[in-house]
């Protein structure tokens, strides 16, 4: 099972990356844990500056842009 | 860092890169970097995090808004290793440019001035 972090501090574009998280793995059928990592400090952890960002399996995939579903399947593929 | 809560949503972040190598060249630019940082010029973040191939690192770097790479001296280690990890969009400040020549130039005050002047210059351009 894939574990996917949403870091971000709960913005509504944070609130939109959990969304399209939610979608893309709906779709393409993968079984996932969704973590929202809001704590500046744990967030910081990853080498992470600029939010939102996405993590799967904690290789940071994405930073400071909203991914469609589409483009996070591909992440997660 | 403090702790306090604060949205990094939005803002591409202005990046600075120090060698911060052991020569007091590296210590000039590890102190300028730093003190752009207390300034509010940019912010300093880990060049060792781009040899290292650390995702979190690359990714930020690549959403930066800018990013600044300030070498101690001609061997350019932050340039390499920036261009090594397929960075092309950056601007870079040598500090034998400003007549910081390694080896002769103490990590004082007044030298960490001159290249925080220089690099504040360079990322505000």
């Amino acid at each position: 099972m894939k574990m996917i972090q949403i870091l971000g501090t709960g913005c509504p574009k944070c609130k939109k990356l959990a969304e399209n998280v939610q979608t893309a793995a709906k779709d393409a059928g993968i079984e996932c844990e969704v973590v929202k990592v809001t704590d500046i400090n744990e967030i910081m952890k990853f080498g992470v500056m600029i939010t939102p960002a996405l993590a799967v399996d904690g290789q940071v995939k994405v930073v400071g842009k909203v991914p469609s579903p589409d483009e996070i399947k591909k992440m997660l593929a | 860092m403090g702790s306090q809560q604060s949205c990094g949503c939005g803002g591409g972040a202005r990046l600075i890169f120090a060698c911060s190598g052991a020569a007091d060249v590296g210590e000039i630019a590890d102190k300028a970097a730093r003190k752009l940082t207390r300034d509010g010029a940019g912010r300093m973040f880990c060049a060792a995090g781009l040899g290292g191939r650390i995702s979190g690192i690359l990714k930020t770097t690549e959403a930066a808004e800018g990013v600044l790479a300030i070498d101690g001296c001609p061997l350019n280690c932050v340039k390499s290793s920036l261009e090594q990890a397929g960075f092309t969009a950056f601007r870079h400040l040598q500090l034998a440019d400003l007549g910081l020549e390694k080896g002769k130039s103490p990590a004082m005050e007044e030298n960490v001035n001159k290249v925080a002047t220089r690099a504040a210059e360079m990322i505000g351009s």
